[in-house]
């Protein structure tokens, strides 16, 4: 961590001030609103009326509150279960995730084998491969073995797919930073190979292992294709599944309901990122692909 | 060490698209139970199909406007975000934010934004505009899906040119502010060709993405107006899950993966052009 290439540079002389400061404000307000926007808009509205949804004026605070639009949620979808899906199979997929490509960016970066840089390259290519091209093969496989109606497709592929190669690459880029005396004094003090990883370079590694969690976590709970595909019960629903299905019998969104039922999947996830923003940042930075 | 990944990829990257390759030269289809080798037929069927070809046509489309987009915005936010000023942080956040939601649950609220009688077209009618229906009137269908896709995902490339930008030593600034270099002489001649292996990458990383856009567009438009926003990975969607004619979606698939990696072989290719220092 403490080699040259980690170190961070502000512009100094760039210090803004007056009516410069006041120009940047203004600019960058202007341009946050079709980021800031939706999600207010998205949870006013899941607070308003039906008929206040789309009414004129429109209001951006609503005029009344119904807060029976999340108890609509529950009844019309068995979303407390479908909630719990989303959460236990992110945690399954991040636990797996942080342990391979830990383990796989570690021997990318460390361990010298016959073919690494080969293998390596090869192994890029999964991270530009479009999810619809494999996933026509995995579907047949799935069905074939009588798995695509269970969770463990929608395991699998995130966390030992192309995503988990994503992973590895993340994790290499940290050790391959790390300062190599460590461990080099740990192996002539005779540690084996597996010890110098556990006891040595993983205590170390908290701050990239945190990332790469947070980074799977989100994957897996927003992952949409792949649950769309093999999920047809609505108790095995993930979020992103059920969400385009708060509709009346004839097809059409009850807006008010599937934006409350869009702002309970967002809010805890936005909460998180809201606390722990800078961490979050400035771990995708330092993990991130750096030039 | 590497094992599990390494199994994970052959069985669920390698072994795929191998086996969507074969299946490309069947008509294999769950439903009428059909599996023959039909030689090369999907392919000259796909050269015939009229909707295969306006559907590459608007992919391309749709990468083309996409990636120089999100691509110059998130540089541009980048720069004004690494000046040195009292809550840079918070805007970084801001435009940050928009990647930590799902693309379902973002493009199901743009959905509403962009109704004909929606917020946008209130506030635009409010300034004396009256705006088009932006989910119905060609060509705005298209530019919806862009832009929806341009703000859920370009705090990403912002971070990582940031973290770019923050690369850049102070004093190769300091030296050429005495040679009498202006900011604009100073972001061509130091900023960009420091930053271009990054600029690679992002590049790499978008145009891929763009291929992928799938839910914005099943959500936002289901592909219309008529074909006007069906783009490749949707119309493989529909080919493989919907009609399960697999043999067919195959092929196209393969198109999909030749155009993705075609396109980044290019680009490594031309980067010694101009990426000033390897990657």
């Amino acid at each position: 961590m403490k080699s040259k290439t980690n170190k961070r540079y502000t512009r100094r002389n760039s210090k803004l001030t007056g009516w410069r400061l006041f120009g940047m404000y203004l600019l960058l307000l202007a341009i946050a609103v079709p980021f800031l926007f939706p999600t207010w808009w998205m949870f006013t509205a899941s607070l308003k009326p039906i008929e206040e949804v789309f009414a004129f004026p429109a209001s951006l605070i609503p005029n009344d509150f119904q807060i029976s639009n999340y108890a609509e949620v529950f009844r019309l979808q068995p979303f407390l279960r479908q909630y719990w899906n989303s959460m236990s199979i992110a945690i399954v997929v991040t636990l797996i995730t942080v342990t391979t490509a830990t383990m796989g960016g570690y021997a990318f970066a460390r361990i010298n084998f016959k073919g690494r840089s080969k293998l390596f390259v090869l192994l890029l290519t999964a991270l530009l491969m479009p999810a619809e091209v494999t996933l026509i093969p995995i579907f047949r496989l799935m069905v074939k073995s009588g798995l695509s109606d269970t969770f463990l497709p929608v395991i699998l592929i995130p966390a030992f797919g192309a995503h988990a190669v994503v992973g590895l690459f993340l994790m290499r880029q940290f050790f391959l930073d790390f300062p190599a005396e460590l461990e080099e004094a740990a192996e002539i003090d005779g540690l084996s190979r597996w010890k110098v990883f556990t006891k040595i370079a993983l205590p170390l590694a908290g701050p990239a292992i945190a990332s790469l969690a947070i980074i799977s976590f989100l994957y897996s709970w927003n992952l949409f294709l792949e649950p769309l595909v093999f999920l047809t019960e609505p108790n095995k629903y993930t979020l992103p599944v059920v969400l385009p299905q708060f509709t009346d019998t004839y097809g059409a969104p009850i807006f008010n309901v599937q934006l409350a039922a869009t702002s309970l999947s967002v809010i805890p996830v936005m909460i998180v990122f809201v606390m722990a923003q800078r961490h979050f940042i400035r771990g995708i930075t330092m993990t991130g692909l750096k030039g | 060490m590497a094992a599990p990944v390494l199994l994970g990829f052959i069985f669920l990257v390698l072994y795929p698209v191998l086996s969507v390759i074969r299946d490309s030269f069947t008509s294999y289809n769950p439903l009428s139970g059909d599996a023959a080798y039909i030689g090369a037929d999907n392919y000259t069927r796909l050269v015939q199909d009229e909707t295969a070809i306006e559907v590459a046509k608007n992919t391309l489309i749709f990468a083309c406007i996409l990636v120089p987009v999100n691509m110059a915005l998130a540089l541009f936010l980048a720069v004004l975000l690494n000046m040195h000023f009292k809550g840079r942080t918070t805007f970084r956040a801001i435009f940050f934010s928009p990647v930590i939601v799902s693309t379902v649950a973002w493009t199901i609220v743009w959905k509403y934004i962009l109704q004909d009688d929606g917020p946008i077209n209130y506030f635009l009618g409010l300034a004396g505009v009256d705006g088009p229906n932006w989910l119905r009137d060609n060509p705005w269908p298209m530019m919806s899906v862009v832009m929806v896709q341009v703000f859920k995902n370009l705090g990403m490339n912002m971070i990582f040119f940031l973290a770019a930008l923050q690369g850049v030593p102070e004093e190769m600034y300091e030296s050429s502010e005495i040679d009498g270099a202006n900011r604009w002489q100073q972001f061509k001649k130091i900023t960009l060709p420091f930053i271009s292996p990054t600029i690679l990458l992002v590049a790499i990383l978008t145009i891929a993405g763009a291929f992928q856009v799938f839910a914005q567009v099943l959500l936002l438009t289901g592909g219309g107006p008529g074909l006007s926003t069906t783009v490749l990975s949707y119309y493989i969607f529909i080919n493989a899950f919907q009609i399960f004619d697999l043999g067919y979606a195959s092929a196209l698939a393969v198109c999909l993966f030749v155009f993705v990696m075609g396109l980044t072989v290019a680009q490594w290719q031309i980067r010694t052009r101009w990426v000033f220092r390897e990657v």
